[in-house]
């Protein structure tokens, strides 16, 4: 059977691989994060990306007759068009791909992810060198309590548990009302009336059931905060009030956690990172930003001013961004530095922030 | 004394009249505090105790400098620079 012009032969699984058993090159052509479930057995591995700088090596002499191997046949064909374009006379692409040729029961090598990890969830995180296997782990063995599982709380405890982070503690004590929705995305409409650490809970095991997910139906005080942060590796502070923003700040100074600070109003967010324990350079805590709060007539809440939806739900995921790179170590965290985002303006705006060396609350001594 | 820029944040625009960006003529923090208080009173009560000290839950930023690190009131602001002025805000 002859090619169809801009096409490239095919072959059946089964002929390639007697083949291959006969000197035929085998490559599998996929991207380095779809090789955790094995391959085909005999292949060689030359993901299209870095194809031609890489083809020569596996052969030299382009008579040789190369099988193409994709998942299902088609990044396959288009690879071996390519390839008879670089002077390649004998380029077959495998019909079906590995799809068919693990259907046919033809030999596979073993899946080489590692056992303990759910290799297919994560395996854009595995293929980037940042995070990798040892990476992933640390996400999975990764404690991190988000307080509020509110505005900012719900796009950082999807996200987080959708990365793997293995255990994640939702505190609050509030119920969710309608007026949430349209920020609070953990919460469903049939939801309202309920525990937000119920529904918020129920989403996360939803979108993850391999991560553990704990609910503290509480409302922090200095009294009980750091009883309930203790143990934690990183505290995302999204609450909606000054008095939880200051006792979340003592615990986690006093713990010695970093505390992923987040607030917003209106259009408008803050973000930064605050972490006087942080190893090799202390960096400045909440009050070292703002020594006191401001009293009520000065501090209009969101319930009163509005907020529109997006900007919680950016400022939450920056918050998220944050704790990933906390917990993997990678990165420069937003230590000793505030982001203040603008959704009307569409601009970012960085600002330093340095430790107070009378700070009541992180001030040694 | 040369023009400056002075970014509000949202929690203040309603005490500037809904400007986001003033333009004032000052060489030091203090300075730019003087010219708003003249046309935006009630925007400078918010900024400023009634002694005159910037208020706990303000900071004041001259380009991504905090004055409180820097001479406070009392810091230079260079011509054109942006002075971006931050309330603590509680929202989650």
């Amino acid at each position: 059977m002859s090619p169809a012009p801009g096409a490239a032969r095919e072959v059946t699984p089964g002929e390639a691989l007697g083949l291959a058993r006969g000197g035929a090159v085998l490559v599998d052509v996929r991207d380095p994060s779809e090789l955790f479930s094995g391959t085909a057995e005999g292949a060689v591995h030359v993901p299209r990306c870095n194809l031609e700088a890489r083809i020569a090596d596996v052969a030299p002499d382009r008579t040789l007759t190369l099988l193409l191997l994709c998942a299902s046949g088609q990044r396959s064909m288009a690879t071996a068009v390519q390839l008879a374009a670089l002077g390649y006379s004998d380029v077959r692409s495998i019909a079906g791909g590995l799809q068919r040729w693990r259907r046919e029961g033809l030999p596979m090598t073993a899946p080489r992810g590692p056992d303990d990890l759910d290799w297919e969830r994560y395996s854009r995180q595995l293929a980037l060198p940042e995070v990798g296997v040892a990476g992933q782990r640390m996400l999975r063995d990764g404690r991190v309590l988000l307080v509020g599982a509110g505005g900012l709380g719900s796009p950082a405890a999807l996200y987080l548990a959708a990365a793997g982070v293995g255990h994640l503690t939702l505190v609050d004590d509030d119920r969710v009302e309608r007026s949430n929705l349209q920020r609070q995305v953990l919460h469903g409409d049939a939801d309202a009336g309920g525990l937000k650490v119920h529904s918020g809970g129920a989403a996360l095991r939803r979108l993850n059931p391999g991560i553990e997910v704990a609910g503290v139906e509480v409302r922090l005080d200095a009294a009980n905060a750091r009883e309930v942060l203790a143990g934690q590796h990183v505290v995302i502070d999204g609450s909606d009030n000054f008095a939880t923003r200051y006792a979340v700040n003592e615990a986690c100074v006093a713990l010695g956690i970093p505390c992923v600070h987040g607030s917003v109003f209106r259009f408008e967010g803050q973000v930064s990172v605050f972490w006087p324990a942080r190893p090799g350079g202390a960096g400045p805590c909440y009050r070292c930003l703002y020594p006191e709060p401001p009293p009520p007539e000065l501090a209009p809440s969101c319930a009163e001013a509005g907020v529109l939806g997006v900007v919680p739900g950016v400022i939450g995921l920056l918050q998220a961004s944050e704790a990933l790179k906390l917990l993997l170590g990678i990165g420069e965290t937003l230590v000793g530095r505030l982001l203040q985002f603008d959704a009307l303006c569409g601009r970012f705006e960085e600002f330093d922030v340095q430790r107070d060396p009378r700070c009541r609350t992180c001030a040694p001594g | 004394m040369s023009e400056i820029v002075v970014r509000l944040p949202a929690a203040l625009l309603a005490f500037a009249g809904g400007e986001h960006e003033l333009r004032a003529a000052a060489g030091t923090v203090a300075e730019v505090m003087r010219e708003l208080a003249g046309r935006h009173p009630q925007l400078v009560q918010r900024l400023l105790t009634p002694e005159g000290e910037l208020r706990p839950f303000v900071n004041v930023f001259v380009g991504r400098a905090n004055i409180r690190g820097l001479q406070g009131l009392a810091t230079p602001v260079p011509p054109g620079a942006v002075v971006s002025i931050l309330p603590a805000v509680a929202g989650g």
